[in-house]
C-alpha cells in the first residue's frame, strides 16, 4: 500500500476507485470547543465539492487541516493517496505544492505589490521558470480574474472584492489539482460574483482540478458543486447533489435554502 | 507570583524553541538574500537619525555630569578618557539596544503579528514556502548584524558628543581630545562589548519574531505581540548585559 502510493504521487495519476480526498473520522478541537467531531467524506478527481455550513460550524478549520496549517486532533486525512496528519514537512510541502488555497479574506501579503504576491510562490518553489514565463503566467492569472491593470497596485489600494480575487489569481497561478476556495463569493456584488462562478467552472473542466468550495452562496453551490455536504455541530447533517439537499426534509437544512 | 514566574519559565522554555529551530534553519540551503538586504536597510539604514542623537546626547551629557567630580580631583584631562571608556564598554551598547529594541523589536513584533492575524504566514505555509526561513531568519541574521554595526556607530557619535562637551569650558584640540581618548582605550575594552552587541541583536531580532508568530488572532493581539517583543527584549538585553559583565570580569 506504502509503495503503491509513493509510486502514485509520483506520476500524478491516481487509481479510479481510489478518491483525491478522504476524511476519515476527524476530530478537532480547541480547548472546550469541539469544531470537528468525526467527519468523514471523500472528494474524486475531477469532482467539485461544496461544503455549506452556518458561520462557526468548522468549514475553514476542516480544510486548514486538509493542509497541514491546523493539526487534526483524530483521523485520518487521506489526499492523493497520503495521509498528511502523518507527514513531515517536506512531504507535505510535496503535497502543497499541488494545491491551491483561496483564504477567506483573500490573505494577500502586504508588503508586496500585486505583482509580487503572485511571483512569490512561483519564485520561491524550485519550480525553475524564466522571467518571462513567471510575467506570463501573472498576467494570465490576472486577466483571468478581470484585474490585469493592478498589477503594481498595493493590497491596501485595493477594495475586498478585488482582493478575493487577487488571492484567486494568486491561488490559480501554480495550475493546482486541488484548489481550496473557501468563500470565493463572499463579499462581492451579484456581477462579479456571477464571473467567479464562472471562473470557478471553467477552471475544472480546463484543468481538471478537484475542488472544495466553502460557501455560504447558494447559487454558487448550485452552478459549481457537483456534490453538497452540510456541515452542522461538527458533523455532516447531510450530502448529496444540489436538489438532493434542496428537497431535504430536515427543518434545519430547510431554513438554510429560505429566502 | 508563582503564576508569574511559572509564566516566565514557559517564556523562555518556549523562546529557547523558537530560538533553537533558527539554528537548524539558518545553514540550510537557499538563503533569502533579497529580504535579507531589505531588512538590514529597514532595521540599520532607517535606525541611523534615532542612534544618531542619542548617541550624540549620551556623550555631551556623560561628560557634563562627570565634570564636576572630576574638577573636585583636579583631574579634568582625564574625562575624554573616562567618557569614552564608559560609553564603550557600557552605555552606548545598551542604550543603543533598548532604542533598538523599543524601534524593532516592536516593529518586528506587530509587523509578523500582522501578519500572522490576517493569514499572510499561512498562505505562505500553503504555498510550501518556508515562513520561518523567510521571515524569521532573515530579520534576525539582519538584526544580528546591523546591531554592533549601530553601536560602534553610536560609539563614534558619543565620543564626538564628549568632545562638545569638553570643549564648553575652554577649548580643547580635537586631535589632543582623541589622542586621549584613543590613549585610555585596550582591546580588551572593545571586544568583550562588541561581543555582546551581537547578543543583543540576536534576541531583539528572534524576540520580536517570536512575539508576532505567536500573536493569537484578532487585531489586538498585534498591538500585544509589539509590546510584549519590547518588554521581553529590553528585559533580556539587561540580563545579558550583566552575564557579560560577569564574564568579562572573569575573562579579562
Ligand atoms: N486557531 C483557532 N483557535 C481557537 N479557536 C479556533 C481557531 N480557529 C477556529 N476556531 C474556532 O473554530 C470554530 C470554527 O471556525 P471556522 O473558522 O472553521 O468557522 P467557519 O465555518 O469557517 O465560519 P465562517 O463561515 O464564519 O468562516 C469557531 O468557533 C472558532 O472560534
Ligand atoms: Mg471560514
Amino acid at each position: 500500500m506504502e509503495t503503491m502510493a509513493k509510486n502514485t504521487l509520483k506520476t500524478g495519476e491516481h487509481p479510479n476507485h481510489q478518491p483525491l480526498i478522504m476524511f476519515k473520522e476527524v476530530y478537532k478541537s480547541f480547548g472546550a470547543n469541539n469544531v470537528l467531531n468525526g467527519i468523514s467524506f471523500s472528494v474524486n478527481k475531477g469532482e467539485n465539492l461544496i461544503i455549506l455550513g452556518r458561520s462557526g460550524s468548522g468549514k475553514s478549520v476542516a480544510v486548514k487541516c486538509l493542509v497541514g496549517l491546523t493539526k487534526a486532533d483524530k483521523g485520518e486525512i487521506t489526499v492523493m493517496g497520503k495521509d498528511v496528519t502523518k507527514l513531515n514537512e517536506q512531504e507535505l510541502n510535496q503535497i502543497r505544492m499541488k494545491i491551491g488555497f483561496l483564504f477567506q479574506n483573500g490573505a494577500l501579503y502586504d508588503s508586496m505589490t500585486v505583482r509580487q504576491n503572485l511571483a512569490f510562490t512561483l519564485e520561491h518553489n524550485n519550480r525553475n521558470l524564466s522571467k518571462a514565463e513567471v510575467d506570463t503566467a501573472i498576467l494570465e492569472a490576472l486577466t483571468n480574474v478581470g484585474l490585469a491593470d493592478a498589477i503594481d497596485k498595493m493590497p491596501s489600494e485595493l477594495s475586498g472584492g478585488m482582493r478575493k480575487r487577487i488571492g484567486l489569481a494568486r491561488a490559480l497561478i501554480i495550475k493546482p489539482e486541488i484548489i481550496i476556495y473557501d468563500e470565493p463569493t463572499a463579499g462581492l456584488d451579484a456581477i462579479t460574483a456571477r464571473e467567479i462562478i464562472e471562473l470557478i467552472r471553467s477552471i475544472k473542466v480546463k484543468y481538471n482540478a478537484t475542488s472544495i468550495i466553502i460557501t455560504h452562496d447558494l447559487t454558487c453551490a448550485k452552478y459549481t458543486g457537483d456534490r453538497i455536504i452540510v456541515l452542522k455541530d461538527g458533523i455532516i447533517k447531510a450530502e448529496g447533489s444540489y436538489d438532493d439537499i434542496e428537497n431535504n426534509t430536515d427543518e434545519w437544512i430547510k431554513s438554510f435554502f429560505q429566502k | 507570583m508563582n503564576l508569574y514566574l511559572k509564566n516566565v519559565f514557559i517564556l523562555v522554555g518556549n523562546i529557547t524553541a523558537f530560538s533553537s529551530r533558527f539554528f537548524k534553519e539558518v545553514f540550510k540551503t537557499g538563503f533569502e538574500f533579497r529580504e535579507f538586504a531589505r531588512q538590514c536597510y529597514s532595521i540599520g539604514y532607517k535606525s541611523l537619525p534615532l542612534v544618531t542623537i542619542t548617541g550624540f546626547i549620551m556623550g555631551l551629557v556623560l561628560t557634563i555630569q562627570s565634570r564636576p567630580a572630576m574638577a573636585k580631583f583636579g583631574a579634568e584631562s582625564w574625562i575624554p578618557g573616562m567618557v569614552s571608556l564608559s560609553l564603550i564598554r557600557e552605555i552606548a551598547p545598551v542604550i543603543t539596544a533598548l532604542i533598538c529594541a523599543g524601534r524593532i523589536s516592536s516593529g518586528i513584533g506587530a509587523e509578523l503579528g500582522s501578519m500572522k492575524v490576517t493569514e499572510q504566514i499561512d498562505a505562505m505555509e500553503v504555498s510550501a514556502i518556508n515562513p520561518y526561513k523567510y521571515l524569521v531568519v532573515t530579520r534576525t541574521v539582519a538584526t544580528t548584524l546591523m546591531i554592533p554595526i549601530l553601536v560602534i556607530y553610536a560609539d563614534l557619535i558619543g565620543i564626538l558628543g564628549g568632545y562638545i562637551g569638553v570643549n564648553m569650558h575652554g577649548e580643547v584640540n580635537i586631535v589632543r581630545y582623541f589622542s586621549q581618548v584613543f590613549e585610555s582605550l585596550e582591546y580588551v575594552d572593545l571586544l568583550p562589548a562588541t561581543i555582546k552587541t551581537f547578543f543583543f541583536g540576536f534576541f531583539i531580532g528572534i524576540i520580536g519574531c517570536y512575539e508576532g508568530f505567536n500573536a493569537s488572532s484578532g487585531t489586538e493581539s498585534v498591538g500585544k505581540a509589539a509590546n510584549s517583543a519590547v518588554v521581553s527584549a529590553s528585559l533580556t538585553i539587561f540580563i545579558i548585559d550583566m552575564i557579560a559583565v560577569q564574564l568579562t570580569d572573569l575573562f579579562f
